[in-house]
This record gives structure tokens, C-alpha cells and sequence, in this order.
């Protein structure tokens, strides 16, 4: 699953197709916002990128519309974004421009309740992440409250780039432990070696950053194809 | 006193105060503040860790600090002003109750580095200095135009024994160091405690740093009743986060006391914010129409923040504390004021306190009124910028 930061590039809605011919199986999209917590240096300045052209929330749902792909695509944002929009609000917009699940890094379980209820109404699932540091207890609790799939972050880590598998294998079997969700492994997964390491132990990995990098270094859409490709060869493999 | 009357009282348990607070964080920083949540909880209700705390407070941090009764502004102006004198703590500021509090908790939790942001410097310095006294390793992240307006800090840092990151993400300000710090964090904190300078961020550190601060706070109410004078009219304090406001309100909360906040006009989170979720917490904030974090402009880079602590916005919701803006015009005129009629130069932030009260004297604050104002920091650390401002070249 590639990660892209939308409006990074005005050409950002062709790089999502680019993925998609290029076998991803769904797209997580990056909706940016001013301080991104969770994110390393290189989202970080796609998002900067992103808010200097005027990209809003508005904006992104706007251009996912007119976006004619067969895979789920999924949102990433921070907590304010939406609940600056209203929660329904923001939960039946995405649902219209066809999003099937959100991901807020800093919406901790505990808190979450009232974006649950606003995201379930319309069917929009609400994807929860297990890190290294959280214990099996409560890993089990975050499996079995995540709709769709459970992001399992491979290290304790901000998105980048990075050369081993961390702690994947064990946040993956804990996750396991309490719930047969599909699994996908995220934070610092940037090379097809990684992700055909990591697919052994998990049902997919998510590819941000190394992607990110290349588009707001001014790569094609064939690059992002090709990127994506060479993932989906490795997995397939 | 009765505890549920109580005013500003422990927030529930998922660290609300009214409307505002919570833990909003990556999961991976979950674990860490309920750690961070019971380690408080157990050691603030250990007498011997209080005796620790305030034994070090007075032997290291130069408390109790004295109250001044500051006797010419007073007639100039008409009040009967007394200032509370944080200025004269060790490091120059209330920063180092907090700091003290909380590097004694890394200990007890095991853990052997700290990180802070800071803005000003002021708890950077703070926190440098703490480590240094129990041999912790300190990183602290700071806004790169922070680090040129206020480099004589970082050397002080560094002299302390801390590494001093330039953050130059985003505005380069206190908001970005925060961002910074709490990105670091992730990475270390099994053995790393976030050292947070402010009653600002996730649960528990509002409440913490709260009751770190309120030492001010109930010393200067024991000290009011000992000068004969009482609960004043008026406690004025400046607001960036609200460390020190908080810690002086906490004395005076359930007082007849008004309490009054004084913001930064280029980053008043109360009077010119709307609710939102950033760093941590649900509180006020600078925001536009889309809910991107706006970027705050003060002649002052400790209340060079877009929020404010969430026990404010809540206080400020309830109408128990009343929050002021001034603007950077009015700012050296009061240092100006407060150095010539008092013999305090006072910091640039603690400034706009002593312009608020310069401004309403004879209006919000009626004739011969009692005011306590916090004199939360000295003006040492701003002098070559106050001069720079003074004569144009």
C-alpha cells in the first residue's frame, strides 16, 4: 500500500493511478496539515509543500472524486482536520469522494469514540496502529476495536526510511494473538527486499516515505508505476 | 478545604478539565504517559518524595522567593501592587520548579536522559541546569530563530552540559520545538523522559507541571496573609502555555482573588482561538478556516505559542480567570517602567503583565486596588535584543 502526500504535486492525482497500475493493492493518501507529529522530515515537507499550494481538506476530497481507480483508498490525516470540519462532516465527505477508511495517528484509542461513531454512521472504517512500545493487552484491544486492517509500526520511529524490519514480526504476532484482521506493516518499510522479508510475516506492508521522497523530487508518473511495481514484484515473488 | 470544591482540582481520569485536556498522541506515546500518569500519582502522594522536592527547591532553587511590595509603580499608577519574585529563582524564572520536579521523577522512574523544547531559553536553561545537578543527559530542541534571538541561552545550555538541537521545521518557533521534541521522544522513551516545560501537551502534564507551579502560588498566599494584606484583588500573571500563571492561580483558585491572564496579542490563544487538538491536548488555539495550526508573532519568544494550556481554556470557558492581549508596542515601554520606578528588569514575557496593569490602572483595576503580579522571569536574557529595539540603526 503507497503512501502519498496529496497536493504535494499538482500531478498528485495521476501518481495515485500510477500506483495503482503499478499493483498496489490500495492507496493510503496523505491529507497535510501544519504539524505533523508522527512524520519524519521528507512528509514533512510534502505536507509543507502541499498547504503552500492551497491544498485544503475540501480540495483533496475534491480531486479524489474525479479519481476513477478499483482499489480502496484509505486517509491519513491529523486529529484538528477533521474535527475543525465537524466529524460528520468530514466522515460523510470522505465517504463521498470514495474513501473507505481513515487512519489519525494522533487520535489515541481513548479518544476516539466520538470520530468511531461519526465514521461508522457512514461506513468509514477507522484504521488503528500498534506500536512496538504498547503491551500485548492493550495491542489486543487496539486489533480487535481496528476496522479493515490493523497498521502494525515496525519501529518506534516518526515515517522514514530505514534498512531492517525493526519490530515488526513481534507487533504482528501480538496482533495476531486477538484477532484474524488483516495486518499491514508501515514506518520506515522503504526497499522490495523489506517488504518481501516483511510479507512473510504480515498481509502487506505501507511504503511512504521512499515513495513521497522521489515525487516532491520531481520524479514521473512512470517512476511512481515502476516504483510501485518493484514492490508488487517482490511480494508476488 | 473540601477537595471537590476545589477549582483548579485533578482532572478525570482521562485528564479533562472541563472541555478541555486529554491525551491525544501516537500510540507509541501512549504507554509512556500512562506511565509518566501513575509515577506522578505515586510520588506526589509520597511525603518523602514532596520533602525531596521541596527540600531541593530550597537548597538548590533559591525558594522561597520574596514577595516585593513594589512601592513607586504602585503610586505612579495608583494600586497597591506586590510582586511575587520568580525573577530571583535559580536560572531566572519559575522554570526551575517544574524542572526540579520532574528530573526527580526521571530518576525515580529509572530513566537516564531528558529532552525538553524551549522557547525562550528559559526552560531549556531550566532543564540543562536539573540534569546537570542529578547527572542526566539533556537534549534540548529549539526553534532555529529562537536559537538567534536568544543565543546567549544555548551557550548557557551548552555550558550546562546539554545539546541543543536547531529545529528548523514549520515556523522554526516554540511550536516547532515541541513538534521536534515529541518526534525524538518516539524514538527513546524507554529510557528518555519528555521533560515538557509548560501546562500544556497530554495528560498528565497539564496537572503535573500545574503542581509542580503551584509552589508559587501558595507560597505567595502564605506570604500575603504574613505582609497583612490578604487575598489581593487582582493575581495577574503572563500566558504562553500558562506555566506560571497556573502556578500562581493555584494559590489564589478558591480565593475571591479575579485572576487575570495576560497573552501576547500575536499569540493569544484565549481571546483570538477557537477549540482544537495540537500537542497533545484539546484546548484553544490559533487556527485558520481549515484547521492548519496558524503561526504565533510575539516580540517574545516564550509566548511565541499558538495554544494555551487546556486548564486555561477551561478557567477562561468557566469565567473563573479572565484573559487579557497586549501587544509588542506596549511591551518595552513596561520593561522600561518596571527597571526605572522598581529596579527589576523584568523579562520580555513577564512584561506584558506589568503592561496590562499599566494600561487598565484606573480602569479594569479600580483605584488603591491590591494586585499581586507574578514576576515570572528577569530580563537578563532579553537585554541585547531590548537594546537592539531601543536604538535604530
Amino acid at each position: 500500500m503507497p503512501y502519498l502526500v496529496a497536493g504535494s504535486t499538482d500531478q498528485w492525482v495521476r501518481h495515485v493511478e500510477a500506483a495503482v497500475l503499478g499493483g498496489a493493492d490500495a492507496i493510503e493518501i496523505g491529507i497535510p496539515f501544519s504539524d505533523p507529529m508522527m512524520d519524519g522530515p521528507v512528509i514533512q515537507a510534502a505536507a509543507q509543500i502541499a498547504l503552500e499550494r492551497s491544498t485544503t481538506f475540501e480540495s483533496v476530497c475534491g480531486e479524489l472524486e474525479t479519481l476513477d481507480v478499483d482499489v480502496p483508498l484509505i486517509a491519513m490525516t491529523y486529529y484538528n482536520v477533521f474535527l475543525h470540519h465537524g466529524l460528520e462532516r468530514a466522515a460523510g465527505r470522505l465517504r463521498a469522494a470514495g474513501v473507505l477508511g481513515a487512519i489519525l495517528p494522533d487520535l489515541a484509542m481513548e479518544e476516539s469514540n466520538p470520530w468511531r461513531e461519526s465514521a461508522g454512521a457512514v461506513d468509514l472504517a477507522t484504521i488503528l496502529l500498534v506500536a512496538p512500545s504498547t503491551p500485548a493487552d492493550r495491542a489486543h484491544r487496539l486489533a480487535q476495536a481496528s476496522e479493515g486492517f490493523t497498521y502494525a509500526a515496525a519501529r518506534m520511529a516518526v515515517t522514514g526510511v530505514a534498512r531492517d524490519d525493526g519490530d515488526a514480526a513481534r507487533v504482528v504476532a501480538t496482533i495476531r494473538e486477538a484477532s484474524d484482521i488483516p495486518v499491514y506493516v508501515g514506518i520506515g518499510v522503504s526497499r522490495p527486499v523489506q517488504a518481501q522479508e516483511l510479507s512473510k510475516v504480515s498481509d502487506g506492508v505501507i511504503v511512504g516515505s521512499a515513495l513521497v521522497e522521489r515525487i516532491i523530487g520531481g520524479s514521473n508518473v512512470a517512476d511512481t508505476e515502476s516504483f510501485v511495481r518493484s514492490f508488487r514484484d517482490a511480494l508476488d515473488e | 478545604m473540601n477537595n471537590a470544591a476545589r477549582v483548579m482540582d485533578t482532572p478525570d481520569e482521562r485528564g479533562r478539565f472541563g472541555n478541555f485536556g486529554g491525551r491525544f498522541v501516537p500510540e507509541a506515546l501512549v504507554p509512556a504517559c500512562l506511565e509518566l500518569e501513575s509515577a506522578f500519582r505515586e510520588a506526589w502522594a509520597d511525603e518523602e518524595f514532596v520533602e525531596e522536592f521541596q527540600s531541593v527547591l530550597r537548597q538548590f532553587g533559591g525558594r522561597p522567593t520574596p514577595i516585593t511590595p513594589l512601592r513607586r509603580l504602585s503610586k505612579q499608577l495608583g494600586l497597591n501592587i506586590f510582586a511575587k519574585r520568580e525573577d530571583l529563582a535559580h536560572t531566572g524564572s519559575h522554570k526551575i520548579n517544574n524542572v526540579v520536579g520532574q528530573t526527580l521523577l526521571t530518576k525515580r522512574m529509572g530513566k537516564t536522559r531528558v529532552i525538553a523544547e524551549t522557547g525562550a531559553g528559559q526552560h531549556g536553561v531550566a532543564t540543562a541546569t536539573a540534569a546537570a545537578r542529578l547527572g542526566l543527559s539533556c537534549t534540548v530542541f529549539m526553534g532555529e530563530v529562537d536559537t538567534v534571538r536568544q543565543e546567549l541561552n544555548v551557550f548557557r545550555m551548552e555550558l550546562l552540559g546539554a545539546r541543543v538541537v536547531s529545529v528548523t521545521s514549520g515556523s522554526k518557533t516554540l511550536k516547532d520545538a515541541v513538534n521536534e521534541a515529541m518526534r525524538e521522544w518516539v524514538t527513546c522513551v524507554s529510557d528518555t523522559h519528555y521533560c515538557l516545560g509548560s501546562v500544556m501537551g497530554p495528560h498528565p502534564f497539564p496537572w503535573m507541571v500545574r503542581e509542580f507551579q503551584s509552589v508559587i502560588g501558595n507560597e505567595a498566599a502564605r506570604q500575603m496573609r504574613e505582609l497583612a494584606v490578604g487575598v489581593p484583588d487582582f493575581v495577574v500573571a503572563c500566558v504562553g502555555g500558562g506555566s506560571n500563571a497556573a502556578g500562581i492561580f493555584a494559590g489564589f483558585a478558591d480565593s475571591s482573588a479575579r485572576l487575570v491572564g495576560v497573552e501576547a496579542a500575536g499569540g493569544a490563544a484565549v481571546r483570538s482561538g477557537s477549540p482544537g487538538v495540537l500537542h497533545g491536548m484539546r484546548s484553544l488555539l490559533l487556527q485558520d478556516e481549515f484547521g492548519q495550526i496558524e503561526e504565533a508573532h510575539s516580540i517574545s519568544a516564550g509566548l511565541d505559542y499558538p495554544g494555551i494550556g487546556p486548564e486555561h481554556a477551561h478557567l477562561a470557558e468557566v469565567g473563573r480567570a479572565e484573559y487579557y492581549a497586549i501587544g509588542d508596542e506596549d511591551v518595552i515601554g513596561a520593561l522600561k517602567l518596571l527597571s526605572e520606578s522598581e529596579g527589576i528588569i523584568p523579562a520580555l514575557e513577564t512584561a506584558h503583565a506589568i503592561a496590562w496593569i499599566a494600561r487598565e490602572a484606573g480602569g479594569l483595576l479600580p483605584k488603591d486596588a491590591t494586585v499581586l503580579v507574578n514576576l515570572s522571569g528577569r530580563g537578563d536574557k532579553d537585554v541585547a535584543q531590548v537594546r537592539a529595539m531601543l536604538s535604530p540603526s
